[in-house]
């Protein structure tokens, strides 16, 4: 079965998402694939918005996480501050996955979405960290998104918004975090993880039709591609319920 | 004091909004932005504003554009997959026309907390290590020279109640902005409030703010929000304004009311990006236009038909939202 780059980053981030995992969204493939987790690999995951809204029964795909299409039939409608509790709290914040985009990303995983350039003359300006660095501050786990750029996985990001594993091992706990790390970084090539001693990104899964050469080729590091394989492809159920439950109107797959 | 609450759009603009006023609007990104205020302060010429959001949309960008803004204190200046960065925001950032420091959105709420409930600032564990802590945006004299601008943005403690391992929070200052306006879907001529859906932070925002602008959809007689008095979220006596404007909030949305206006947030996306395009599009729909009533004239019966909210979902079902 035929499938675009953007249908299989969904999958391979809905395989991610665990049973029972409280997932925080932002919009675009992030949300697509936490509805496709929850209709397939995740029936016990709960979507929440930090906008308030909490287990989105979600029957039409937002367009921005204030979309009202997050607030219906959820189990409270709530706001930010409870929103962000739920990742800060120390019962409720482990459990938390929380699914991210980045403009920039580095070796650790540390994401910047503020601005390319200087940042008190930027030359360009991005939204800035929205509840995104509350995400990689809080969250037991982060998914980030990213295009498969060389500009993007750079050695140095030009703004630092949201914490991944900051400058390496044991950087979060120096700097006074209790929890919180990047499960994987998913881009329109391959799935990256980071090596559990030195937090540093590694090639996992590469796409079929994609090279490890080809992911190295457009990272501005240098990644450990030894232990990489490719990954499955969309299966025909996981592209069915993408097409004709999440997104039937392709606002997001395009 | 009740019935002088009751006032048109440009009275209550002009009564509270000054030039170089620090104001918050509520909403977030393309839900419930005050747009018709906003609209009312470009169309007054206010100039010099300091603005405080967490997520500033659709009401942060023609303000923005229109050179009413001096200096904003935000998380985020995006509007979800219609405007992924604000064009005139971007723009104005990168020209240097706008100071901007940057919070996230947590602490910006939990800042308009700390404004509401009267302690000088809130404690967060979020930022830590990042360039938010790093990297401040306003100018340093900036800060000493503005009596309303605390001299930090944010400083970093340990944990004076943690026992052995040292643990960090940031301390982030309390907001108490001159006005803070807000767009509900119901209220009382006394003022008091109620939010359908989400509550986002209008609720902190409005009781940390000296003044407040309640715009509504529907103005109700106080015995009909009374009688199911746990759906409120804003007691009259901090509520200095009531306007009702209906579609208040186009082209953002209102729960149980309208969806947003998909084809007008593309289209503004459009004209933002060219100067002479912003242009005319300020005097088209804003300075154009006979006050809110003009507006909606001009955007039509037939468009606001498109996007009047199913009552069960709270939107409009099967909207056009392509771009």
């Amino acid at each position: 079965m035929e499938y675009t780059p953007r249908e299989m980053m969904a999958v391979a981030a809905a395989r991610e998402i665990k049973d029972g995992e409280i997932v925080f969204c932002g919009t675009g493939l992030p949300l697509v694939a936490a509805m496709a987790a929850k209709l397939i690999y995740a029936p016990n995951s709960i979507i929440f918005f930090e906008t308030g809204a909490i287990d989105s029964q979600l029957m039409e795909i937002p367009l921005s996480v204030a979309d009202p299409r997050v607030m219906y039939r959820t189990c409270v409608n709530a706001g930010l501050a409870e929103a962000f509790g739920i990742m800060q709290n120390p019962f409720t914040g482990p459990k938390t996955v929380a699914i991210l985009g980045a403009a920039q990303i580095d070796i650790y995983g540390n994401i910047n979405s503020t601005c390319i350039g200087d940042y008190w003359k930027p030359q360009v300006r991005f939204p800035g960290s929205g509840g995104g660095c509350d995400a990689g501050s809080f969250a037991g786990r982060t998914i980030i998104f990213v295009k498969h750029e060389k500009r993007r996985f750079v050695p140095r990001l030009d703004y630092l918004t949201t914490p991944g594993y900051l400058d390496g091992p044991d950087g979060r706990v120096r700097a006074g975090y209790k929890r919180g790390s990047p499960r994987c970084v998913i881009t329109d090539m391959a799935l990256m993880r980071f090596d559990p001693e030195t937090k540093r990104m590694y090639l996992d899964k590469y796409y079929p039709g994609i090279t490890p050469k080809q992911v190295q080729n457009n990272i501005g590091f240098s990644i450990d591609v030894s232990r990489a394989s490719q990954m499955d492809p969309p299966l025909e159920r996981e592209l069915r319920i993408l097409r004709e439950k999440v997104d039937p109107q392709r606002l997001i797959l395009g | 004091m009740t019935a002088g609450k009751i006032m048109s759009l440009s009275e209550a603009v002009g009564t509270f909004i000054r030039d170089g006023a620090h104001i918050s609007f509520g909403g977030f990104t393309i839900n419930r932005q005050p747009m018709a205020v906003a609209y009312e302060i470009i169309r007054q010429g206010i100039k010099d504003l300091h603005v405080y959001m967490h997520s500033g949309g659709q009401a942060l960008d023609p303000l923005v554009g229109a050179g009413c803004v001096r200096a904003v204190e935000i998380a985020y200046g995006g509007n979800g997959r219609f405007a992924p960065t604000c064009v005139r925001f971007r723009k104005a950032v990168q020209s240097g026309q706008i100071m901007v420091e940057d919070y996230t959105n947590y602490q910006m709420t939990m800042r308009f907390w700390a404004g509401a409930m009267g302690v000088p600032f809130a404690p967060v564990t979020s930022s830590i290590g990042t360039d938010i802590v790093k990297k401040w945006g306003f100018p340093r004299d900036f800060r000493r020279n503005q009596e309303r601008v605390p001299d930090q943005k944010l400083v970093i403690v340990d944990n004076p109640f943690q026992k052995d391992v040292k643990e960090k929070v940031v301390l982030v200052p309390a907001i108490n902005p001159d006005v803070t306006i807000i767009h509900v879907q119901k209220a009382t001529p006394q003022g008091t409030a109620r939010i359908e859906g989400l509550t986002f932070a209008d609720v902190e925002q409005a009781k940390a703010a000296q003044y407040v602008i309640v715009t509504c959809e529907e103005l109700v007689p106080p015995e009909e929000l009374r009688a199911e008095p746990d759906r409120n979220q804003i007691p009259f006596f901090i509520v200095d304004a009531v306007v009702l404007l209906p579609y208040g909030a186009h082209p953002t949305a209102c729960y149980g009311y309208y969806d947003y206006d998909a084809k007008h947030l593309n289209y503004y996306r459009e004209i933002a990006s060219n100067d002479d395009d912003f242009k005319r599009y300020l005097d088209e729909y804003i300075y154009g236009v006979k006050g809110h009533q003009g507006y909606l004239d001009k955007i039509g019966r037939e468009a606001l038909s498109e996007i009047k909210a199913d009552r069960r979902f709270g939107y409009a079902l099967g909207l056009q939202r392509r771009g």
